[in-house]
């Protein structure tokens, strides 16, 4: 049985979209050319468990100096799947945050709330081989940008996805659940409404450690390989 | 079985340096990435590609971020699964005041037939979805001519996806300039 697919644009936000003003000038304004891909193109990078250290998944201990980060320590956590359910293993997962307070570490960041010291904000991992992977964080703060007048990120979690060929590539932004400042944000309402709760995180108490983190769910869906 | 929905795309936005191209940045995280696409197990003539990537105003963006995937000399897509991602290239536009990425990597080879040919990936803040194009070397004639992906592009478009050679300090140098928008708007493809 044929199972080709291409990016969903009932679920994917669209280039342009005019509350997100940076948009405007950064849409392609032409039509995207429909891509056959031949076998030979279906592929993409593919990493050894070597490349991950210890920690790389710990963002609460990858830059610690001299004690724990401040904020709630969270731990985020799921399964990688294609459209079918099946599984992608070993894939490569990056994500990046800010710390507790909605500041970033990035260089550009002039939110005038405190860097902590030893919280650096990145980290990765690979899935295993049943698609499953878990990170250590603490949760992010909201932040102030530029966007609108008193326009404010709600939290989140930037992740990206490389799945089984370049055709799967994901780069997307987790939420939690319950954030009164989704409400207001375009980014996240670019996405069509129906999809819109793909991208929260479920409140998972089995996922919480006693006594020591709480716990959230974030399962993500990759495209089906076109031509399987 | 149902199908799942997709899980939708969201920006890189502006702060992405410190977790994706952290080392280009001068950021404590070491990259599993960079503008650096092959070591000395690659065979093959070694080439640096660079450009900007320009808006709808003409201004060079200085908070992209390219992804080249290639195949090898021979045209194999080299996934041994082990270790680093060779033929593969991650650079930001944050990092030279000129706001070019630079790779060095080899040029592909010819891959089922088709034209040799590089797989390029743009994110930036303002893109909600990511934008997928292709560079393809002028001056593989014969083969651009017959190449299926690129006779899929209107004729008047095609430049936009071709890089021509020039040799710089004795190394073979390819522009290539992304334009997001506008008269020279680069051709994209729906992957
Ligand atoms: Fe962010």
């Amino acid at each position: 049985m044929s199972h080709s697919s291409g990016r969903d644009w009932t679920v994917h936000p669209p280039f342009l979209y005019p509350d997100y003003k940076s948009t405007v000038y950064r849409a392609p304004s032409k039509p995207l050319i429909p891509l056959k891909h031949r076998l030979g193109e279906l592929s993409g990078p593919v990493y050894g468990e070597e490349v991950v250290r210890l920690h790389d998944n710990d963002l609460t201990k990858n830059a610690a100096v001299n004690g724990e980060p401040l904020g709630q320590r969270i731990i985020v956590a799921g399964r990688v799947t294609d459209e079918l359910g099946r599984p992608i293993p070993l894939t490569l997962i990056e994500i990046w945050q800010a710390n507790a307070a909605g500041r970033y570490l990035h260089k550009t960041d002039q939110h005038p709330a405190p860097l902590d010291p030893n919280f650096f904000g990145g980290g990765r991992c690979l899935t295993d081989e049943e698609g499953y992977y878990k990170f250590y964080t603490i949760k992010p703060g909201a932040y102030p940008w530029g966007n609108h007048a008193n326009a404010w990120r709600p939290n989140h979690i930037h992740f990206s996805l490389f799945g089984r060929n370049i055709s799967n590539r994901l780069v997307t932004q987790m939420y939690f659940p319950g954030d009164p400042l989704l409400d207001f944000d375009p980014v996240f309402k670019s996405v069509p409404e129906a999809a819109r709760h793909l991208l929260i995180s479920r409140f998972n108490m089995d996922f919480t450690e006693e006594a020591f983190a709480l716990g959230y769910e974030f399962n993500i869906v990759l495209r089906a390989t076109p031509f399987e | 079985m149902p199908r799942l929905p997709q899980t939708p795309s969201q920006t890189v936005g502006p702060y992405f340096a410190y977790g994706l191209t952290s080392q280009q940045y001068g950021y404590p995280f070491p990259s599993l990435n960079d503008g650096m696409m092959i070591d000395d197990s690659i065979e093959g003539e070694r080439i640096t590609i660079r450009g900007r990537v320009f808006d709808g105003l003409e201004e060079s963006i200085p908070d992209a971020m390219i992804e080249l995937w290639q195949a090898d000399a021979r045209g194999q897509y080299l996934q041994t699964g082990l270790g680093r991602q060779l033929l593969f290239g991650r650079q930001g536009t944050g990092s030279l005041e000129s706001r070019e990425f630079v790779f060095q990597t080899i040029k592909p080879g010819s891959s089922a037939g088709q034209a040799p040919v590089i797989h390029v990936s743009v994110f930036m803040r303002g893109q909600l979805s990511h934008s997928y194009t292709r560079i393809y070397f002028a001056e593989e004639v014969a083969l651009n001519s017959r190449d299926e992906v690129l006779l899929s592009v209107p004729p008047e478009r095609r430049s936009t996806l071709l890089v021509g050679r020039s040799v710089i300090h004795g190394m073979p140098v390819y522009h290539f300039d992304i334009h997001m928008q506008g008269e020279k708007e680069t051709v994209f493809f729906d992957v």
